[in-house]
């Protein structure tokens, strides 16, 4: 048959008395590497055995990407051996790390989406003659490959103009023909929908299959169970330990990733009556068409609304009626039982709304700017530019949020972007907090931040109603949002469908309301 | 589809371009016409192709007018002032010119400098060289120049195809095989695309990068040359403002600015639009010659809107 298949077979075949002797594919000593005030790795050991799908796991700071970019090439390390099929490698850039067998997949696919899907896959590498690429050859080559991956797409097409996840998959494809024994996933699935999940998950089964070592780098703690023989959690720089996925229960891996027991803050809120019975605002018939069917809707002092539903169900644009950045076409709005009018942020603002938006990065956060700089410029904003705030005041508010949300950095003058994600998070609540609002709306707030920012998130959020703060919180982990809400709100192709309340409020009721077909 | 609407939009502005200027003047229709066309053309379609391979790589060339008239002074001084064999002497200067435009793309790769500011240096450098030369125009006589500016071939109609006009159109073909059918012509789009993925994935990026600018300056002295058979003269004057003709070419046949995007035939076409609007002002005869730079301005603007909607749909669509 084709060349590669036969490649494939020989390389399996080099691979099954590494299999037998479930003998280390890549393994990893007292590896250390430091930065200027930080020891991101210290003496870490991991081991990664052929034909074995590894879960690695951690906290933000923990070490994990700092471990993939020294085994990649991306950094060179203070200390320690890393050793691929019982040699000693140093790769010295990923385009080495390649050629020695580790080939890596990122979140954002690093390939070149202007060329067309054969000339990804064979880049520095295409079949030629006296100088000339033979593309039909090249063609051909390509579509076998990613027949074997089941995908069958015209590989003459750009990649830009196929899903992340075809992209993904050609990604892989690549890094597996590149003869790679191991593959490193780095977050693959965050911006994946659950059918190209478990695409994916099929796919990395069956390179499990072929003896090839997939390093598996995901905040999924689901995936992580559906796909993963083997975990290893780093904390700090530091392993903590690597255990069997089948002996590893959920609750403990959490511990081991956190550091801490998490039986205190497991996840159920006490049902506590609302402060009050009188909404403090309250939303009738409101709506806009195209964007979002009218709704009613109510949040109480004190009281916690989450808004649930899948991406594209209305979730982020019904906050973005209620705080004005879209114009509402009907219904009437009331604060305090008085109708108001929100026709923009600004109105939004002066009724003491706030709103933190889904994507930190490209809405919430100026990244140049201070911490300080970025707690301060809604209260700012909300005074007028003209009405400069003294700085002693500023340096004042930073701080007094830095230590009360405990955002962790030397000092509030940092460059907001190079907070961790959690950080940021927290910062961003902080600017919303400063303008000492009664409503606040989150949406998402928890996204892309590691576990043990998650819980602190939500501690902060319950201790903000318990302050007597309305809020409304947009998330699609739905056991997060079940754990906090007071009511759940059901959102289904830009309606609200349902308000879940009580004993409702579990993630098991959320799913079969997004579910059903009603 | 949407890949080659650029292209397609470029041969059709240069369809239409060439019927009404047919409906106005039927002798365009004529060899003669579509010969002169090529040939008057010539230089600049040359240093277009090298053009074209800079700016899909996603950088920029702004020093190949200089190099033209570098040359075109340099092979006076060298045929005329010191009596070197004039074939000696065109292999001597795209010599100079390729380890010119080498250490361009050393610069720009090793210092990670904007290829605008290396280039912008460039085109100081060999312009000053020239007038460092000399600052007279100096004519060339030697007979080889009229040796082979007498090669053409007859065309049915009585046009010619001249030897200039040919090597354009071989340069071109030489340009297109590079482009979509070597290593070398998928590294650049490469680069163009994303340049940090393209080093992730083992493309040699700085043997590349110096082999753009290298490949750059060797067709601009080969212009040089040219031009120097279509002037019989060599001059340090010669050739302003010719980068900026060559760029504004290079994109109206289709070529993203921002690189990884295009093709050598829309740059073809993109050099015969603006020869066919020149030589429309030519017949028309009461309108200034500048009439060429504004509807080639006007043009580039269209097509860079049209660049950006493009773009803009395709990333909607995703």
């Amino acid at each position: 048959m084709c060349r590669c298949r036969w490649r494939f077979i020989i390389r399996f075949g080099e691979a099954m008395p590494l299999l037998n002797e479930r003998s280390d594919l890549l393994e990893i000593k007292e590896l250390t590497k430091g930065f200027p005030g930080v020891q991101a790795l210290d003496h870490v050991d991991f081991t990664l055995y052929a034909g074995e799908i590894h879960g690695l796991l951690g906290e933000n700071g923990a070490g994990k990407s700092t471990l993939i970019k020294v085994l990649t090439g991306v950094f060179r390390r203070d200390g320690g051996t890393i050793r691929l099929d019982g040699l000693d490698i140093e790769a010295r850039d990923p385009a080495d790390a390649l050629s020695l067998g580790i080939g890596t997949v990122y979140q954002e696919v690093n390939l070149l989406p202007n060329l067309s899907v054969a000339e990804n896959l064979f880049i520095g590498r295409q079949p030629h003659r006296f100088g000339i690429v033979r593309t039909g050859e090249m063609r051909r080559r390509s579509a076998e490959i990613l027949s074997a991956y089941g995908l069958d797409i015209n590989v003459t097409d750009p990649l830009g103009s196929f899903s992340v996840a075809i992209q993904q998959i050609v990604a892989i494809a690549r890094a597996v023909d590149l003869s790679a024994k191991v593959l490193i996933l780095d977050e693959p699935t965050a911006s994946l929908d659950a059918q190209e999940v478990e695409t994916l998950f099929r796919i990395l089964r069956d390179l499990k299959e072929r003896g090839i070592g997939i390093i598996f780098v995901t905040h999924f703690l689901d995936q992580v169970y559906a796909v993963c023989d083997r975990i290893t959690v780093l904390r700090n720089g530091r392993l903590v330990g690597s255990r069997p996925t089948s002996s590893l229960p959920r609750i403990e891996l959490v511990s081991m990733m956190l550091g801490r027991e998490l039986a205190a803050e497991a996840l159920h809120r006490n049902q506590r009556p609302a402060v009050t019975e009188e909404p403090l605002v309250a939303f009738k018939d409101y709506g806009k068409r195209r964007l979002m069917e009218p709704f009613d809707l109510a949040v109480r002092p004190g009281e916690v609304v989450g808004l649930a539903g899948l991406l594209g169900s209305g979730r982020t644009e019904t906050a973005k009626l209620i705080f004005g950045i879209e114009k509402a076409e009907s219904g009437q709005a009331f604060v305090d039982g008085k109708p108001v009018r929100i026709a923009s942020p600004r109105d939004a603002a002066r009724l003491r709304f706030g709103f933190t938006p889904e994507d930190r990065k490209t809405e919430g956060i100026v990244a140049e700017l201070s911490i300080r700089e970025n707690i301060i410029l809604a209260l700012q904003a909300q005074r007028g530019w003209l009405h400069q705030i003294p700085r002693r005041k500023q340096d004042e508010i930073a701080n007094r949020f830095i230590k009360l949300l405990d955002i962790r950095t030397p000092d509030a003058e940092k460059p907001i972007g190079l907070l961790s994600g959690g950080n940021q998070q927290k910062a961003l609540l902080a600017r919303w907090l400063a303008t000492e609002p009664r409503f606040l709306i989150l949406d998402e707030p928890t996204r892309g931040i590691d576990v043990g920012a998650h819980a602190e998130i939500i501690r902060l959020i319950e201790r903000l109603c318990e302050d007597g703060l309305a809020l409304l919180v947009i998330s699609s982990e739905l056991e997060e949002i079940a754990s906090y809400s007071d009511r759940v709100v059901v959102l289904r192709d830009r309606k609200h469908v349902r308000e879940l309340s009580g004993a409702e409020v579990n993630a098991d009721t959320i799913m079969t309301t997004i579910a059903s077909h009603q | 589809m949407r890949r080659h609407l650029p292209v397609l939009m470029t041969l059709a502005v240069f369809i239409a371009g060439y019927l009404i200027c047919l409906a106005q003047f039927p002798s365009f229709a004529s060899t003669r016409v579509i010969g002169n066309l090529l040939t008057d053309n010539a230089f600049l379609g040359i240093v277009a192709v090298g053009m074209t391979f800079v700016i899909l790589s996603g950088g920029i060339d702004l020093s190949v007018g200089s190099v033209i008239a570098f040359t075109g002074v340099f092979l006076a001084l060298a045929i005329e002032r010191y009596g070197l064999n004039p074939y000696l002497a065109f292999v001597l200067i795209l010599v100079i010119a390729a380890l010119f435009g080498a250490g361009m793309g050393l610069l720009i790769h090793a210092f990670q400098i904007p290829a605008f500011i290396v280039t912008l240096a460039g085109m100081f450098l060999a312009r000053g060289m020239c007038f460092v030369l000399t600052t007279d125009s100096i004519p060339i006589n030697a007979s080889a120049y009229s040796d082979i500016t007498d090669i053409a071939f007859p065309l049915p109609g009585g046009g010619r195809l001249t030897f200039i006009a040919l090597t354009m159109l071989l340069v071109f073909a030489a340009g297109v095989v590079l482009a979509h059918f070597t290593r070398f012509g998928a590294n650049v789009y490469a680069l163009g695309g994303n340049r940090t993925s393209a080093q992730l994935m083992g493309v040699p990026v700085g043997k590349t990068t110096i082999r753009i600018y290298m490949l750059s300056s060797f067709l601009a002295a080969l212009a040089g040359i040219v031009f120097s058979f279509y002037t019989s003269a060599g001059y340090s004057l010669a050739a302003t403002g010719v980068e900026l003709d060559t760029i504004a070419a290079v994109v109206i046949g289709g070529t993203l600015l921002t690189g990884g995007s295009g093709t050598i035939i829309g740059t073809l076409v993109g050099v015969l639009i603006q020869g066919l609007i020149q030589t429309y002002i030519t017949f028309e005869g009461t309108l200034s010659s500048w009439w060429t730079k504004i509807a080639i301005g006007a043009l580039l603007f269209a097509f860079i809107v049209l660049q950006r909607g493009l773009s803009a749909a395709s990333v909607r669509t995703r």
